[in-house]
């Protein structure tokens, strides 16, 4: 069959299997291999992606489900080379170790401040919740995410507009 | 790697497309919401349908709206905004206190009231709400509409009054005075299926319980509602006997499994338990002494 949707503003236009998940479509199809593929569940949220503007586990998402739809992943924080609040505040608070679950944390913190530009630590942390990382202990992600709403330009990426 | 096994898509651009569609298809076909219950278990081969007809397009199953004396959801509305709504959180706070507890904000993105009821998952948190709030299900075909109550509905584990040619499509909870609603969840760790959960509704009349109904996930095959617990709350004043009383009812008709989340004696002791914690907020709630 046939899908069609826009990937980091950009238009995909391709012929795929109908049970092709979006992560694989994604990663394989695209070559946007910053998306990460974890457990295959949904339960661990490094496969996060937004779409219209919302975050959601792309290991559980057909990418057939999407054609027509807005899709950003981790490679659309940055914007001719300078990066989202978002990667900056993971730099600077050492919000990653081994990086695995660091794409998901991100896109789900973008989607936060979106929302909510002056969110709590409780907020934060209920917003990823559904996201595991086995290095941090979460505290230097959440440190992380403040910085970037403290940090947040006016122009956000990935908003549902 | 979990792929599902191949199958045709088809997405319906009308509720009375979809029930076109699964009427020509039959019982190879099923619809596809949130798709967070069934991709999972056709990843698994434990569904293995021909068709999937999506019916994330139809927006005619997104609401959630006050009407005829009844709340009424549209069965694709989505776990965040039954979390959000404020006037369920008016009139049936329990929503509010299951969703919260629902999987992850994540998923909540994307799994849908419909989809949770129609995959009759015994632990399934909002089978065990729509049990206590009496809630009523709209079952939609080509000849028509037919509605059916909660305990009608749900027929057995994984098992629904729906038919192969017919869509859960609304559902419909009667508003009436002096309501009470509250949700209590015992889980592992956040986000994980329940250990067990307990729902309770109260609907006062002055200083005593009018109606009262208790729904319960994961202790059994069986998530309908106990009416012996009815018996019991019907015409008497509330008080922290009548909740143990309740509570010991409801261990008492149901029936848990030992499994990796907990013994049946355990299970059985938080049955009682979330229960008695439940009435007493719904209570507490109905009198306007707790939000």
């Amino acid at each position: 069959m046939q899908v069609n949707m826009t990937i980091n503003g950009q238009e995909a236009d391709e012929e795929i299997e109908p049970r092709m998940l979006l992560v694989h479509f994604i990663r394989d199809r695209l070559g946007l291999t910053g998306t990460h593929w974890g457990c295959d569940t949904s339960n661990c949220g490094t496969c996060v992606v937004l779409i219209d503007g919302e975050p959601v586990k792309s290991c559980t998402t057909l990418a057939a489900m999407v054609s027509g739809h807005d899709v950003t992943t981790v490679e659309g924080l940055e914007v001719d080379g300078v990066l989202d609040p978002v990667q900056e505040g993971f730099m600077q608070c050492h919000g990653l170790q081994c990086g695995f679950c660091t794409p998901g944390m991100m896109l789900t913190a973008r989607a936060l401040i979106n929302k909510n530009p002056d969110p709590t630590d409780g907020v934060i942390r209920e917003a990823i919740s559904g996201q595991i990382c086995r290095c941090t202990g979460y505290a230097t992600i959440v440190r992380s995410i403040h910085w970037a709403a403290d940090h947040d330009a006016a122009v956000s990426v990935g908003s549902a507009s | 790697m979990q792929v599902p096994a191949p199958f045709e898509y088809e997405r319906a651009t009308s509720v009375e497309h979809a029930i076109a569609l699964r009427e020509r298809l039959g019982e190879e076909a099923r619809f596809i919401a949130g798709g967070h219950s069934l991709l999972p278990m056709m990843k698994l081969r434990l569904a293995n349908p021909e068709y999937l007809i999506d019916i994330n397009d139809l927006s005619e199953l997104f609401h959630i709206s006050e009407e005829s004396g009844e709340i009424r959801i549209g069965a694709m509305t989505r776990h965040r905004d039954l979390l959000d709504s404020e006037l369920l959180a008016e009139h049936f706070p329990i929503f509010r206190d299951a969703e919260r507890v629902i999987a992850d904000p994540v998923v909540r993105n994307r799994g849908t009231l419909g989809g949770s009821l129609c995959q009759a998952d015994p632990s399934e948190d909002l089978s065990a709400v729509c049990t206590a709030v009496d809630a009523s299900c709209v079952i939609r075909s080509t000849s028509g509409e037919r509605v059916v109550s909660m305990s009608d509905f749900h027929v057995g584990p994984y098992e629904t009054a729906v038919g192969d040619a017919e869509m859960l499509t609304e559902i419909r909870i009667p508003l009436k005075a002096h309501a009470g609603s509250a949700y209590e969840k015992v889980e592992r760790r956040a986000g994980d299926w329940a250990v067990v959960s307990a729902g309770a509704a109260v609907w006062m009349d002055g200083d005593v319980i009018a109606d009262g109904r208790v729904g319960l996930a994961a202790v059994g095959p069986n998530t309908t509602s106990i009416g012996p617990v009815s018996d019991a709350l019907r015409g008497v004043a509330p008080s922290e006997d009548l909740y143990r009383r309740v509570g010991e009812i409801a261990a008492a008709n149901c029936s848990p499994q030992t499994d990796q989340r907990g013994t049946a004696a355990y299970k059985s002791h938080l049955a009682l338990e979330l229960t008695r914690r439940s009435l007493r907020r719904a209570v507490a709630r109905a009198q306007g002494q707790e939000a």
